[in-house]
C-alpha cells in the first residue's frame, strides 16, 4: 500500500505527520523523502545510509560536422531547449526534459545523448524502516525524475509512506500519481486552505481517495472543516496548536517517543487510511 | 540594415512590446526604406517555457543585424549573441521612434541581459 503525504501549503506538518506515521506502524514500512528540493525527514530520523547513486538523465548534444541545421530537433521540442541557428545549435540543459524526441527525429544522426546528473538518492535505514531520499543537485531543476527513481525501488510487499513536495506542480504529481491513499496535510487558516483546495483538485483529476489531517487545531477558524464536510473529504485526524508539540518538533524529535498517547492516535490513523483502501479495492 | 523590433501590435506606428521572448509580434526592419515584415510571435507569447530563445532563434532567422527591445532575458540574449544578433536594450515609445532614433546613431549595444530568467 502506497500512502502519499501532500499539502498544498508547505509547512504545515507534512514532515511530522509522514515521520510518526512511519514510526507508529510496527511492521514492514518504507518511508521516502520525495522533498527531493529540501529533504528534512533525515533530520528528524537520523537515519544510517549506506548507498547512494546518481540520478542521471540526458540531454542533447550536438555534433556540428553532421548537422544540417534543418531545425527538426527544436521544433519538437516542446520546451525550447534548442536554438537551431545559421551555423551552430545551442542546447539550454535545464530547460531539457530528457523526453528523447530529437534524438529520434535528427535525420542526420546529429543529435547524440550526454549524461547530465541531476541528483543523488541514498538508501539507508533507521528503526526497522527502510529509507530513500532524494537530492536535488545544486544548479538542477528537473525534480521528477529524481522521485520516479525513488519510487522505482516501491516494494510491494511493504507498506510505503511518501513525504511530497509542497504545492501542485510537476514534482507533487509525481509524488502523489499511482498511490493508494493521499493524506492532505492542511492547518486551519485561510492560506492552508486557499491550498489545500489546489491540492484537492489535484488529487481528483489523479482519482485517488484522499483524506485530511488537520494540524494546529486551535488557530484560524473552522472553515477547513466545513470545506472538508461539503466535499465529503474524511478527517482522519486533528492535531492540537500545543506548545510541547512545537518544542519537540524543534529538537527534532518525534511526537510519538516523547508523548506516546500520540502512537495510538497515528495508529488509529493508519487503520482508518487501511479501512478506506481496503473498502476501495473490495468495491473493484 | 535589417532590424528586429519587438512590437505590441503589426505596424511601425505600435507600441514598441517591452517584453522580447514574449513580445505579441517581432517586426522586422529594413532602416533604408522602412520596408517591414511583422511576425506573429503568438507561439513564443503562450509557451511554456523557452520563449526568449525561441524568439531570438527566428530572429536571426530572419536576417536581423540588431534587436531593439526592452528586456532581454539570459537565455534570449545568449542565443542572439551566438548568433550575432546586437542587442539594444530599455528601448519603449512607437516602434517608428525607436527606429529613428536607433539611426541617428550612437546606439548603445548590451553587454548582457537586463533581466533574470523566469522560472
Amino acid at each position: 500500500m502506497i500512502i502519499s503525504i501532500a499539502s498544498g501549503k508547505g509547512g504545515t506538518g507534512k514532515t511530522t505527520v509522514a515521520t510518526n506515521l512511519a514510526l507508529s506502524i510496527e511492521s514492514c514500512v518504507q518511508l521516502f523523502d520525495c522533498d527531493v528540493e529540501e529533504p528534512n525527514v533525515h533530520l528528524f530520523l537520523n537515519p544510517v545510509i549506506h548507498k547512494k547513486e546518481p540520478v542521471i538523465a540526458p540531454v542533447p548534444r550536438i555534433d556540428l560536422e553532421k548537422c544540417t541545421f534543418c531545425k527538426k530537433c527544436m521544433n519538437i521540442c516542446r520546451y525550447g531547449a534548442l536554438a537551431v541557428l545559421k551555423k551552430d545549435v545551442l542546447v539550454f540543459e535545464n530547460l531539457c526534459h530528457s523526453c528523447g524526441g530529437c534524438f529520434e527525429i535528427c535525420p542526420e544522426n546529429a543529435v547524440m545523448e550526454k549524461d547530465r546528473s541531476l541528483g543523488d538518492i541514498e538508501h539507508g535505514s533507521v528503526k526497522g524502516i527502510a529509507f530513500i531520499q532524494g537530492r536535488l543537485s545544486i544548479g538542477q531543476v528537473m525534480v521528477p525524475p529524481i522521485i520516479k527513481k525513488i519510487r522505482s525501488y516501491t516494494d510491494p510487499n511493504l507498506i510505503t509512506i511518501i513525504d511530497a513536495p509542497p504545492g501542485t506542480s510537476c514534482p507533487v504529481i509525481a509524488a502523489m500519481n499511482k498511490a493508494d491513499f493521499i493524506l492532505l496535510v492542511t492547518e486551519p487558516t485561510p492560506f492552508g486552505l486557499h491550498d489545500l483546495k489546489l491540492a484537492v483538485e489535484t488529487v481528483k483529476i489523479l482519482g485517488i481517495p484522499c483524506g485530511l489531517v488537520i494540524n494546529r487545531v486551535g488557530i484560524g477558524n473552522d472553515e477547513v472543516n466545513r470545506y472538508a464536510e461539503k466535499e465529503n473529504i474524511p478527517v482522519l485526524m486533528e492535531i492540537p496548536f500545543d506548545k510541547k508539540i512545537a518544542q519537540i518538533y524543534s529538537r527534532g524529535e518525534m511526537i510519538i517517543e516523547k508523548m506516546p498517547e500520540y502512537k495510538t492516535k497515528f495508529q488509529n490513523l493508519f487503520k482508518k487510511i487501511a479501512q478506506i483502501v481496503g473498502k476501495k479495492e473490495g468495491g473493484k | 540594415m535589417k532590424i528586429a523590433v519587438s512590437a505590441q501590435g503589426k505596424t511601425l506606428d505600435s507600441s514598441l512590446d517591452p517584453r522580447f521572448g514574449r513580445a505579441a509580434y517581432i517586426l522586422v526592419v529594413d532602416t533604408e526604406t522602412l520596408e517591414f515584415e511583422a511576425f506573429d510571435n503568438g507561439n513564443n507569447k503562450n509557451a511554456f517555457k523557452g520563449a526568449g530563445i525561441q524568439a531570438a532563434a527566428m530572429v536571426s532567422d530572419k536576417n536581423a543585424e540588431v534587436l531593439l527591445t526592452g528586456f532581454c532575458g539570459p537565455n534570449a540574449f545568449q542565443t542572439l549573441d551566438a548568433a550575432g544578433v546586437k542587442v539594444v536594450s530599455d528601448q519603449s515609445g512607437r516602434v517608428i521612434d525607436v527606429i529613428q532614433k536607433f539611426k541617428q546613431g550612437g546606439a548603445v549595444y548590451a553587454e548582457g541581459a537586463n533581466k533574470d530568467g523566469h522560472w
